[in-house]
């Protein structure tokens, strides 16, 4: 039985703006999953809906096997953490994190042990009688996180948590909630924009753009075999290149792009003569010196990222491609006449 | 240079016409004040000697403190209902949509724009169709009319910063709708219905135009109070209730908009 499950479910603000066009999805128990999409793409509607903070304007929602979209959001047992952590100001953080308990049936006793033990588990042991403020941005998510999962949440919501803390601390945040989260087995549902931390943290990640669900699948999987432009470009540095099909056979084909041929693979037929789109990570380009036998092409642009450059190549025809390259020499220099090499099983067919 | 020149002297201006208009302000009710003190029998100036013989005739004075007593109840009355509607209003004004809802915006503040003596008339008219005559219900009814607005902005406003995620972290930990109110929007709001209720205590106070329309014969409150002894004679009581009233009206809007301010930082 899964932990979450939608079935063609749509929202509807008002007449004519549709927030989510008709998804399914489901959550496995125990598993992380990622709504990753630029923002208005419907990812934070979906997770109200689930949360009980919107209704679905159609489909059903279920929790663990039972249809939740008429169950109001206290008696949904669910465990959210908000952006910006939405820790009550005018309580202690025992208060806080005793909050969701008070409503449970437990005895005074039993929640400040268990309070105790969620403040151990989020690693701020004895800022019990402290209050919001006078926590830095970073523990004081660690209190939200602490304080969702002390009623023990049949699903934990994450809407956005990372991202209104700074670059280093977002790092940290990142491997802690995913370390808990294995930890405790949760069902977990996460919305953000960052693809990074959608790779790194996800067991599945959904990629929404305009209120549907363009692809799901293991961060891998999403990244390296993009069923769509979209989800390629939204997704690192890629690479479309147009051109038309010189020759086909069984999931390989010869794109011609000027004078030259690019070896690709692709998952569909494809017919001699179809004009294709190609996609190519940036870094799966390799960047060699003249005279290998590779697609000619000159620098005319290097963008220097420390460990990384990212250069802008022109091939011959004037198609502009992305090459992101780790830096183990000293960088190339724009006007450079380069040769490119990809690997036919890094390039794919649309 | 002449340009740093040119802003010295319209900057002096300007501070000299600030203090202009703060004495025209203020010279007035500091006259006041100051002639409550006079020690002679005359409530005009020169001055002989300062003495509080006036206060104490205030006070002693059964009519007056019948007045203040009046304008207490009515102003404590007409407050409390004034805040237990308009934090209602203000709270389905913000969190919730329907229709209507700009229009009922709109209603709610009427009363700040529509002159008074207007509001006055039509009160009295319209309730006099209904059969019921000028009492202090139809007092108290006016004035939570005339208060609500006050309490309606302030908490309005306060609910508008307010962010709901509060409330929905609230419910999602297992409160229902009641429970969420009582233990999170409550007390975050507190500061901002003391403040309204303070304000809507300084209006019910200070109001005279329209409570002369109200009011039935024989009930005062301390602004028609004053209003009545200045017909007859400028004693020089009416410095020293004048003086109670100006602290009472000024001092309770600034408790009011300090309370607001000191409490709801960095919430």
């Amino acid at each position: 039985m899964h932990a979450v499950e939608l079935s063609q479910v749509t929202k509807r603000f008002g007449h004519n703006i549709l927030a989510v066009d008709n998804i399914d999805l489901t959550v496995p128990a125990g598993s992380f999953v990622t709504l990753l999409g630029p923002s208005g793409c419907g990812k934070t509607t979906t997770l109200r809906m689930v949360a009980g903070l919107e209704s679905p304007s159609a489909g059903e929602i279920r929790i663990k096997g039972q249809r939740i979209n008429d169950v109001p959001i206290h008696r949904r047992n669910l465990g959210i953490v908000f952006q910006n952590y939405a820790l009550f100001p005018h309580k202690t953080i025992a208060a806080n994190v005793g909050f969701g308990l008070k409503y449970r049936n437990v005895t005074a006793d039993e929640i400040s042990k268990r309070v105790a033990r969620a403040l151990d588990m989020v690693r701020l042991p004895g800022v019990e009688d402290r209050y919001p403020q006078q926590l830095s941005g970073g523990q004081q998510q660690r209190i939200a996180l602490a304080r969702a999962l002390v009623i023990e949440p049949d699903v934990l919501l994450l809407d956005e948590p990372l991202s209104a803390l700074d670059a280093n601390l977002r790092e940290e945040m990142r491997v802690e909630i995913k370390n808990i989260q294995r930890r405790i087995g949760i069902a977990t549902v996460f919305v953000t924009h960052d693809q990074g931390e959608a790779l790194a943290m996800s067991d599945h990640v959904v990629v929404m753009n305009k209120g549907k669900i363009e692809q799901v699948g293991a961060p891998r999987e999403v990244y390296e075999h993009p069923h769509s432009a979209f989800v390629a470009s939204f997704l690192g540095n890629a690479n479309f290149i147009t051109g038309q099909v010189r020759a086909s056979a069984d999931g390989h084909a010869q794109v011609g792009l000027g004078m030259h041929v690019l070896n690709a693979t692709t998952n569909r037929r494809v017919q001699v003569g179809e004009t294709v789109t190609v996609v190519v990570r940036a870094e799966k380009i390799d960047l060699l010196p003249a005279g290998q036998g590779g697609l000619p092409g000159t620098v005319a642009d290097v963008d220097y990222l420390g460990a990384l450059a990212r250069y802008q190549i022109v091939l011959a025809d004037g198609t502009k491609l992305l090459g992101l390259a780790s830096l183990k020499d000293k960088p190339l220099t724009v006007g450079q006449t380069v040769e490119l090499r990809i690997d036919p099983k890094h390039c794919r067919i649309l | 240079m002449s340009a740093t020149l040119e802003s010295r002297a319209a900057l002096w201006l300007l501070g000299l016409f600030s203090v202009a208009v703060y004495i025209f302000q203020f010279a007035p009710i500091a006259v006041v004040m100051l002639l409550s003190f006079n020690g002679s029998r005359s409530g005009a100036f020169p001055m002989e000697g300062l003495s509080l013989q006036w206060y104490e005739k205030l006070f002693a004075n059964d009519s007056i403190l019948q007045a203040f007593q009046t304008s207490i109840v009515l102003a404590l009355g007409c407050s409390l209902v004034a805040t237990a509607v308009g934090v209602m209003a203000a709270i389905a004004l913000v969190r919730y949509q329907f229709k209507a809802k700009n229009g009922i915006s709109t209603l709610i503040s009427l009363p700040l724009l529509v002159p008074e003596v207007v509001l006055g008339v039509a009160l009295l008219m319209f309730l006099k169709l209904m059969g019921v005559y000028r009492s202090f219900g139809m007092l108290l009814l006016g004035h939570t009319v005339l208060a609500l607005p006050f309490v309606v902005l302030v908490v309005q406003a306060r609910l508008v910063g307010l962010r709901q995620n509060f409330e929905e972290a609230a419910l999602s930990l297992g409160a229902n709708r009641l429970q969420t109110f009582r233990e999170v929007t409550l007390p975050l709001i507190s500061p901002a219905i003391l403040g309204g209720f303070l304000f809507a205590v300084a209006i019910s106070f200070d109001n005279i135009t329209a409570t002369l329309f109200w009011k039935k014969p024989g009930i005062e409150t301390v602004p028609t109070k004053i209003f009545a002894m200045l017909r007859t004679s400028i004693s020089p009581e009416i410095n020293a209730l004048g003086s109670v009233m100006i602290i009472v009206t000024i001092l309770l809007p600034l408790i009011g908009g300090f309370v607001v301010r000191r409490f709801s930082r960095g919430r």
